[in-house]
């Protein structure tokens, strides 16, 4: 990212605040989700979601993945492949 | 017999982007790999018993949340810092990689806090399973987060003096050390549903 334009940076800065707000409008959701009765394999669905979105939004904003070269995508989409691979194993042990 | 390592502040032209961007980016894949088996741990430990607490009835919510709201405005004043280099303002790189590392020791006052409260209700990781995991997870996290400071705290400090001889690789470095600490923020996204919401 280095060795952009001032008007960039600058366009960049207010991006940054409303993905701040974002985060902060989405911790406020999914705490008060949380409160409310529901069964609980939906509950997990919906915390998980939000904090999928939460995450998004660090990732390509702040991290610059939006618009980050393709090898930094390539070793991701590898990291996420692993990582679900990780996560799926004790299931994989029941069956 | 100089050691000097190349593509530091230039992209290399094979990858397109400069040798520590990448270095950093594969370290944090390893991180995702390192969080990934205790989060793999703690599903296991959870979905193989029918009586696991609910994370708000045993564990701190709102300061749990208080410190979800410290580590997003820490990461916002991170990347900030370094937007502050990119358009050669020093002093405020200076005020924003200080509020930064003021936010990281305040997460860690937050959790002493509760740490503390679970000690003195006799509550360590050996009482359940669940406790075990809880305290692993948050405190690899936590440790993470003591990393995050020192890296920050010389930057801040010493490291900024190479502001002078070349800004170039120190705002790469201040870049690679805010790629480090928005995942830190990242895994504590996660980590706040999983343990105090759900």
């Amino acid at each position: 990212m280095s060795g952009h334009s001032e008007v960039e940076v600058k366009k960049q800065v207010t991006l940054y605040l409303r993905v701040f707000f974002a985060l902060m409008a989405l911790t406020v959701v999914t705490v008060a989700i949380s409160y409310v009765h529901m069964p609980i394999l939906l509950g997990v669905a919906v915390a998980l979601f939000i904090a999928c979105i939460k995450a998004s939004l660090v990732a390509a904003f702040f991290m610059h993945l939006s618009t980050e070269k393709k090898i930094i995508i390539f070793i991701l989409i590898l990291t996420v492949f692993f990582f679900a691979f990780l996560l799926a194993t004790p299931s994989l042990h029941h069956t | 017999m100089s050691a000097e390592i190349h593509y530091i502040s230039e992209p290399h032209p094979v990858s397109g982007v400069t040798n520590s961007k990448l270095g950093v980016w594969l370290f944090l894949a390893s991180e995702v790999m390192l969080f990934g088996g205790l989060f793999s741990a703690y599903i296991l430990l959870r979905t193989g018993v029918t009586d696991w607490p609910r994370g708000h009835e045993v564990l701190n919510v709102p300061l749990a949340t208080l410190n979800t709201v410290i580590l997003i405005t820490s990461s916002v004043t991170m990347v900030m810092s370094w937007a502050s280099l990119e358009l050669k303002k020093f002093s405020k790189f200076r005020l924003y990689m200080t509020i930064t590392i003021l936010l990281a020791i305040a997460f860690l006052v937050v959790k002493g806090f509760e740490y503390a409260h679970k000690f003195d209700h006799h509550h360590f990781p050996s009482t359940s399973n669940f406790y075990a995991i809880y305290f692993v997870i948050t405190g690899l996290h936590g440790l993470h987060v003591i990393g995050g400071i020192i890296v920050n705290a010389y930057l801040l400090l010493p490291g900024s003096k190479m502001w002078k001889t070349n800004p170039e690789q120190f705002t790469g470095r201040v870049e690679a050390a805010g790629l480090y600490w928005h995942f830190v923020d990242l895994v504590w996204i996660f980590l706040f549903p999983a343990l105090y919401l759900l």
